[in-house]
C-alpha cells in the first residue's frame, strides 16, 4: 500500500504580509506551521499504514524552507518527503497547485490513497483535494470523519454531510480529505524526530517533475487577485451599561424573532 | 498560455532551434512526417518547453510558431447557476444564487440558466418543479434526470454539468458553497481547467471589461480579496448560503425547460453503503440567534446556566475553541475558523475575547452584542454593541427577567 499525505505550510500567526504588486502571500517560512487540518491527515495516514503496511510519503509544493515542515511530517509518521519547489510554481492558484501536486504524485510513482486536510486555514478554499482527484482522474471523498475499514483494494469511510453522514466504499486510487478530530494527532516522538533528520527528502523542480510551465505558477493560474483591501471597519460599537445589559439583550432578541 | 508548434513542411532540419532552446526541449528526431523526407525534423517536448519563444526567432525558415491558445472567451455567453436539491427540494441557496445571477445577467444583457438534477420522472412533473427556478429568475432550466436519489455523487454530477457547460458555454457558473457544492465545484473547475473562487461574498460585473469581479474574505476575514478570471471560461464561483438575496418570486415569468436524459457513465468504484440522517439537532450554522460562549463564562456549571438560557430564548449555543479543547463543549458547537462559520441575525458573545480565528467565524453575523469584562478585548472591534460586564451577571439577570 502506498500512501501520500499532502501538507501545506500556512502562517502561524495572524500577521499576514502580502506582496503589494502581485497580492500574493509572502511565504518566507519564518513563522509557518503545517496547516492544522493536515496534521489530522498525517496522523490518520500513519495509523492506516500501521494497519496495512506500506509506505507513507509526505508531499508539498512550496518554498525550499517547507523542508522543515515536511521533516516534521516525517517525525509524525511519514517515511519520506517530497517537495516541489521552483520559481515556476510561484503564485499558483488552486488549479495550478493541484496540477503541480498531481505531478508530484506521479513523480513518486502514484499512490493508492492520498490524504489531505479538509482545507487550509489561510486560503480556506477546500479545493485542492477535489481538484487533485479530478486532475489525476481518480475518486475523491471530502469531509471524511471516520475510516471504518481498509483493504488492499478499497477503503470504507464515513463522511459528514449537512444532513448527517454517508458511508461509502471507495476503490483505490482515491483522494480523501479529512475533518478535524478524525484522530487525535500525537506529538512527534523522539525516535520520530531522529528519523526525520536523515529520512529521504527529495526535491523536484518544475522540469524534474515534467511540468508544463504553461500550467504552473502565475502563468498557469486562471484566477488573478486584482485587489486586496481590509474590510470596511464597522462603526464603533455602541456601549450599553452593564446594569441595562440583560434588558437590552432580551429586547434585541425579541426584535429579531 | 500557449504552445510551440513546428511545421514539418517548412522545417529544413538545420537544428538551429536545438541550439537556441534554453530548456533543452527541442531535439532532432525521426518522425512520421519525416519518414518520406530526406532529413530529420525538429520535435519539441512540451513537458520541458518553457515557452520562451527563442526558437521562434531562431528559425530561419519560419517553421516554428508560438500558438497562443485561443481561449475563445468570446464564445461564452450567459450566466449559469447550479441549483442544488436535497431529497427533491431546492435548497434556499439555489434561489439566492438565482437572485444574484439575475442581477449579473441583466448587467451583461445575457440569459440566466439553471442546471439541476431531478428525481422526478415525467415531463409534467419536471416542468412543474423547474417552474420554481424560472419564477426565481431563470430563463432556461436544464433538468438532468437522476435516478440515484439518496446520495449525490460529485463525480457523476460533475461529468454531466461539464457536458452541459461545454454545450451551452456560460461565461459564469455559480454554485452554492454547501458541503456538496464545495466538493463538486472544484471537480468541475479542474475538469474544465478554469478558475474557481470559493466563498464569494460580493459578485459584480466590471463595467469596462465585462469580467466577473469575485470578492471573498481571506485570512479569516482580515482581508478581502477581489479576484478575476480573465482568460478562462466559465468564471466559476461558490457562494455561501445566506449571503446573497433571493429575488422576489415572479409568478408570471416564462422560461424554457430542457430535460436532459444523459446518463452518467456509472461511477464504478464508489459504493454507497449507508446514509444516516443525524437527529435534528439545531445546527448553529442555520441558527437565527446564537449565544456564543468564551472562556469568560468560567465553569461547566455556568455553561449549564447558559444552555438553560438558550433553551428559554430559543437560541442556539456556540462556543470558542478553548471550551472544546478543555472538553466543556462539543465540537459541533465550535464557532470560528476551525469550527463553524455562522451567519445569525443576532449573535451574543459572552466572555469571548475575540481571537482572530473566532472573529473569522462570526463576521457574517448581522448584529453582534459582545459582553466581556475587559474593555479592550478585541471582540469589541467586531461588535455592534459593547457591554463591559461580567457575562454571568448578565446571564443571571436575563434568566430572572425572561
Amino acid at each position: 500500500m502506498k500512501y501520500i499525505v499532502c501538507i501545506k505550510q500556512v502562517p502561524s500567526t495572524n500577521e499576514v504580509r502580502l506582496d503589494p504588486e502581485t497580492h500574493a502571500i509572502i511565504r518566507d517560512g519564518r513563522q509557518s506551521v503545517i496547516n492544522p487540518f493536515d496534521l489530522y491527515a498525517v496522523e490518520l495516514a500513519k495509523r492506516l499504514k500501521e494497519k496495512t503496511g506500506g509506505t507513507l510519503t509526505a508531499l508539498s509544493m512550496g518554498i525550499p524552507a517547507t523542508e522543515r515542515l515536511l521533516r516534521e511530517a516525517v517525525s509524525r509518521g511519514a517515511d519520506d518527503a517530497v517537495l516541489l519547489t521552483d520559481r515556476a510554481f510561484a503564485g499558483s492558484d488552486t488549479l495550478a497547485t493541484s496540477y503541480a501536486i498531481s505531478l508530484g504524485v506521479k513523480a513518486v510513482g502514484g499512490a493508492d490513497l492520498i490524504l489531505c486536510g479538509k482545507m487550509a486555514v489561510d486560503g480556506d478554499t477546500a479545493q485542492i483535494g477535489p481538484e487533485l482527484a479530478e486532475t489525476l482522474g481518480i475518486h475523491h471523498v471530502t469531509d471524511v470523519c471516520e475510516v471504518l475499514d481498509i483493504t488492499e483494494k478499497d477503503i470504507t469511510v464515513k463522511k459528514l454531510t449537512e444532513a448527517g453522514t454517508v458511508t461509502l466504499k471507495v476503490s483505490f486510487p482515491a483522494v480523501i480529505t479529512v475533518v478535524k478530530d478524525i484522530v487525535q494527532p500525537g506529538l512527534p516522538s523522539i525516535a520520530g524526530v531522529r528519523k526525520s533528520m536523515d529520512a529521504p527528502f527529495t526535491v523536484f523542480t518544475a522540469a524534474e517533475a515534467s511540468a508544463d510551465t504553461a500550467r504552473t505558477g502565475f502563468a498557469g493560474s486562471p484566477t488573478n487577485v486584482v485587489k486586496t483591501f481590509t474590510p470596511e471597519g464597522r462603526t464603533e460599537a455602541v456601549p450599553v451599561a452593564a446594569s441595562d445589559a440583560a434588558e437590552f439583550i432580551l429586547n434585541a432578541i425579541k426584535e429579531v424573532r | 498560455m500557449g504552445r510551440i508548434v513546428i511545421d514539418p513542411a517548412k522545417c529544413m532540419g538545420c537544428g538551429a532551434c536545438v541550439r537556441t532552446c534554453t530548456a533543452g526541449a527541442l531535439s532532432m528526431n525521426e518522425s512520421d512526417e519525416a519518414k518520406n523526407r530526406l532529413h530529420r525534423i525538429a520535435v519539441i517536448d512540451a513537458g520541458l518547453c518553457t515557452l520562451c519563444s527563442s526558437c521562434v526567432s531562431g528559425c530561419k525558415f519560419d517553421a516554428i510558431k508560438m500558438e497562443t491558445e485561443k481561449a475563445a472567451v468570446t464564445d461564452y455567453h450567459g450566466v449559469m447557476v447550479f441549483a442544488e436539491q436535497t431529497e427533491g427540494e431546492f435548497l434556499p441557496v439555489a434561489f439566492e444564487l438565482l437572485g444574484k445571477g439575475r442581477e449579473l445577467s441583466d448587467d451583461l444583457n445575457v440569459k440566466l440558466m439553471a442546471t439541476y438534477f431531478t428525481a422526478k420522472t415525467t415531463d409534467e412533473e419536471i416542468n412543474k418543479e423547474a417552474a420554481a427556478l424560472i419564477k426565481a429568475g431563470a430563463d432556461t432550466v436544464f433538468a438532468v434526470k437522476e435516478n440515484e436519489k439518496a446520495v449525490k455523487l460529485e463525480e457523476s454530477f460533475a461529468e454531466r454539468i461539464c457536458a452541459i457547460v461545454e454545450r451551452e458555454k456560460p461565461e459564469i457558473l455559480l454554485t452554492g458553497a454547501t458541503m456538496f457544492g464545495r466538493s463538486l465545484a472544484p471537480r468541475v473547475a479542474a475538469n474544465l481547467k478554469t478558475g474557481l473562487t470559493a466563498d464569494c461574498t460580493v459578485l459584480n460585473i466590471d463595467k469596462e471589461t465585462g469580467l466577473l469581479q469575485q470578492t471573498r474574505p481571506a485570512f479569516g476575514g482580515n482581508l478581502m480579496a477581489t479576484i478575476i478570471c480573465p482568460k478562462n471560461r466559465p468564471q466559476m464561483a461558490t457562494v455561501r448560503p445566506g449571503i446573497m438575496i433571493a429575488s422576489q418570486k415572479d409568478e408570471t415569468r416564462k422560461g424554457e425547460v430542457v430535460i436532459e436524459n444523459t446518463e452518467a457513465s456509472s461511477v464504478a468504484g464508489i459504493e454507497i453503503l449507508e446514509a444516516v440522517k443525524a437527529a435534528k439537532t439545531e445546527s448553529i450554522k442555520d441558527a437565527k440567534i446564537i449565544i456564543d460562549c468564551g472562556r469568560g463564562i468560567g465553569s461547566k456549571k455556568n455553561l449549564k446556566m447558559v444552555k438553560e438560557l438558550c433553551e428559554k430564548l430559543g437560541a442556539a449555543y456556540g462556543c470558542s475553541r478553548p471550551l472544546v479543547d478543555t472538553g466543556m463543549c462539543e465540537y459541533p458547537h465550535q464557532v470560528g475558523q476551525t469550527g463553524c462559520t455562522v451567519a445569525p441575525d443576532l449573535l451574543i458573545t459572552l466572555g469571548v475575547s475575540g481571537a482572530i480565528q473566532h472573529l473569522a467565524g462570526i463576521s457574517n453575523a448581522k448584529k453582534i452584542i459582545a459582553v466581556n469584562t475587559d474593555p479592550d478585548a478585541p471582540i469589541f472591534t467586531a461588535a455592534h454593541v459593547k457591554i463591559v460586564a461580567d457575562c454571568m451577571d448578565v446571564v443571571k439577570d436575563m434568566l430572572a427577567n425572561i
